[in-house]
């Protein structure tokens, strides 16, 4: 039977000085499957998507892509497996001296061989997906917060990347722009066939996206399931969680 | 590329700001390295160089010019005094012209230099760590060592001798307009001495060391920008010890460059 599994995380440990951020983490995520990563602030879900793309090198542990060992790997090696992933940063990280038309064109530029009338068709038809076709020639500067998110979703997956790293995809957005946002992520994912991974702490997006999450606590993940389940569950720090953040959704 | 940690502290103490010497050092040494590893690999970055070159280089023109004519007035002005004591004011278009060429023009070109465009970078690259621009684009598979760091420090290094060659030029007609000011000396008169005494010797060290100099400003902006951390106070530390830093290095080198060019050729001293 073929392996299923695109992401294979073996006993992942990561500390930053004395501060201990990851700690013997293992998880593995299907192909085609949307994950989303729970917890708190500070209980290291952004490192852990850091950790996968390679900003960040762990202490111990395995991160295998498609049986590949990517902290076993040449830079040139990692560098053929990033151009198949896409990465959303918590702060869109558009790139701020260029339009929205270069930060779509950039990695295609260096990565494809299009025309120019090739580069101007994928650039418009990503933009559509993202229904922000008339922003082609504004500056980030000029666009709103869920703007920057749409456009940030637009740069990540203008390369038909495999899989998709969220860092906080609806941080700082209203709860109807975080619907918005939410279900367009979960469009795109239908339509493109990706495989997710989404770090957040909110509930909405949560709820929309997730086919599985994983909690995050004190480094280690304690709990695992689907959202209905965890939100349905008896641990006092899930109840506290949920309740929490359902007093905050509404 | 492992760049050892810099601390940054509100209270800093002694062995807070040893440690940070030694780590600046360290880091800027390895970052040097890591720039000669790249300048030499493909994808060569032609546009973003001449962008930069652009940005950079001839937007430094209208302060340079200004700073250019001042220095050779102000130099004529303050010489003419003393050689009237001696009765040598035939000698102030040589004198203005040695000093310029030789020393305050590539050294004074290349400080407001460093206070434009070390500080520049530094803010822009320290911008961009701090609001992820940077990991995007090595998420995204580009080096991005590569396209923002190579690419100004080449420009910067080519511009540089540019610029010192214009600000001399300049200086030479600054120190005219003090000659017509304090002395009834014609043009003709003042060409001829400034070419009577200036040997093509004294214009080569003068303006290679200005390529030495325009690669300083750059990649100190540079390491400092591409290492910066700490957010917004991080982007503003990043600009300033980028000025401080490499206008530092800059009279350091010059200190040697002036060395090594009198072993070289004796005769200029």
């Amino acid at each position: 039977m073929a392996d299923t599994r695109l992401i294979r995380i073996q006993n992942l440990s990561k500390r930053f000085e004395t501060l201990k951020v990851l700690e013997d983490v293992s998880l593995d995520v299907r192909i085609g499957e949307n994950l989303v990563v729970f917890g708190r602030s500070g209980t290291g879900k952004s490192v852990l998507l850091k950790c996968i793309i390679g900003l960040l090198k762990p202490d111990n542990g395995k991160i295998f892509i498609k049986d590949k060992n990517i902290l076993e790997i040449s830079l040139n090696e990692l560098n053929d497996i990033r151009k198949n992933i896409g990465f959303l940063f918590q702060s869109s990280a558009l790139y701020d001296s260029m339009s929205v038309r270069e930060n779509l064109a950039f990695p295609l530029i260096r990565h494809f061989d299009f025309s120019q009338k090739e580069l101007d068709e994928k650039i418009n038809n990503t933009l559509e997906l993202v229904s922000l076709s008339d922003a082609i020639d504004k500056m980030p500067s000029d666009l709103s917060g869920g703007m920057r998110k749409r456009i940030g979703l637009a740069r990540s997956i203008i390369t038909d990347p495999e899989l998709m790293l969220y860092d906080e995809p609806t941080t700082g957005l209203d709860p109807i722009t975080t619907k918005e946002i939410s279900e367009l992520i979960l469009n795109l994912q239908k339509k493109l066939n990706m495989t997710s991974i989404v770090v957040t702490h909110d509930l909405i997006c949560a709820e929309i996206i997730a086919d599985r999450a994983i909690f995050l606590k004190d480094a280690k993940i304690v709990h695992e399931g689907k959202i209905e389940d965890l939100s349905k569950s008896d641990d006092p720090f899930l109840k506290n969680f949920f309740s929490n953040e359902i007093v905050k959704a509404s | 590329m492992n760049l050892p940690v810099i601390k940054h502290k509100r209270r800093a103490t002694f062995s807070h700001l040893v440690y940070n010497f030694f780590a600046n050092i360290t880091g800027l040494t390895i970052f040097n390295w890591e720039f000669i590893k790249a300048v030499f690999l493909p994808p060569y970055e032609i546009a973003e160089v001449k962008k930069h070159m652009d940005e950079l280089g001839v937007k430094t023109f209208p302060i340079v010019s200004i700073t250019g004519f001042i220095i050779g007035l102000v130099l004529a002005l303050q010489s003419y005094p003393v050689l009237l004591r001696f009765g040598a004011t035939d000698f102030l278009p040589n004198t203005v012209a040695l000093s310029v060429i030789r020393e305050l023009g590539p050294v004074i070109t290349a400080l407001i230099f460093a206070g434009r465009v070390s500080s520049g970078i530094g803010a822009e690259l320290g911008s961009m760590r701090v609001t992820e621009q940077i990991d995007a684009m090595e998420v995204s598979a580009i080096n991005p060592f590569r396209y923002l760091v190579v690419t100004r420090v080449i420009a910067t290094t080519m511009i540089l001798p540019v610029l010192t060659i214009y600000v001399i030029f300049l200086a030479l007609i600054g120190g005219y307009v003090a000659v017509i000011i304090t002395e009834n000396m014609s043009f003709e008169y003042y060409k001829n001495a400034i070419i009577g005494a200036v040997e093509f010797g004294d214009l080569i060290p003068g303006v290679a060391k200005t390529f030495v100099f325009g690669y300083i400003a750059g990649i100190v902006g540079a390491f400092k920008g591409y290492t910066a951390d700490g957010g917004t106070e991080g982007v503003g530390r990043a600009s300033t010890t980028a000025v401080v830093f490499a206008s530092l290095l800059i009279l350091i080198f010059d200190m040697i460059l002036v060395q090594i060019t009198l072993m070289l050729w004796p005769t200029l001293g």
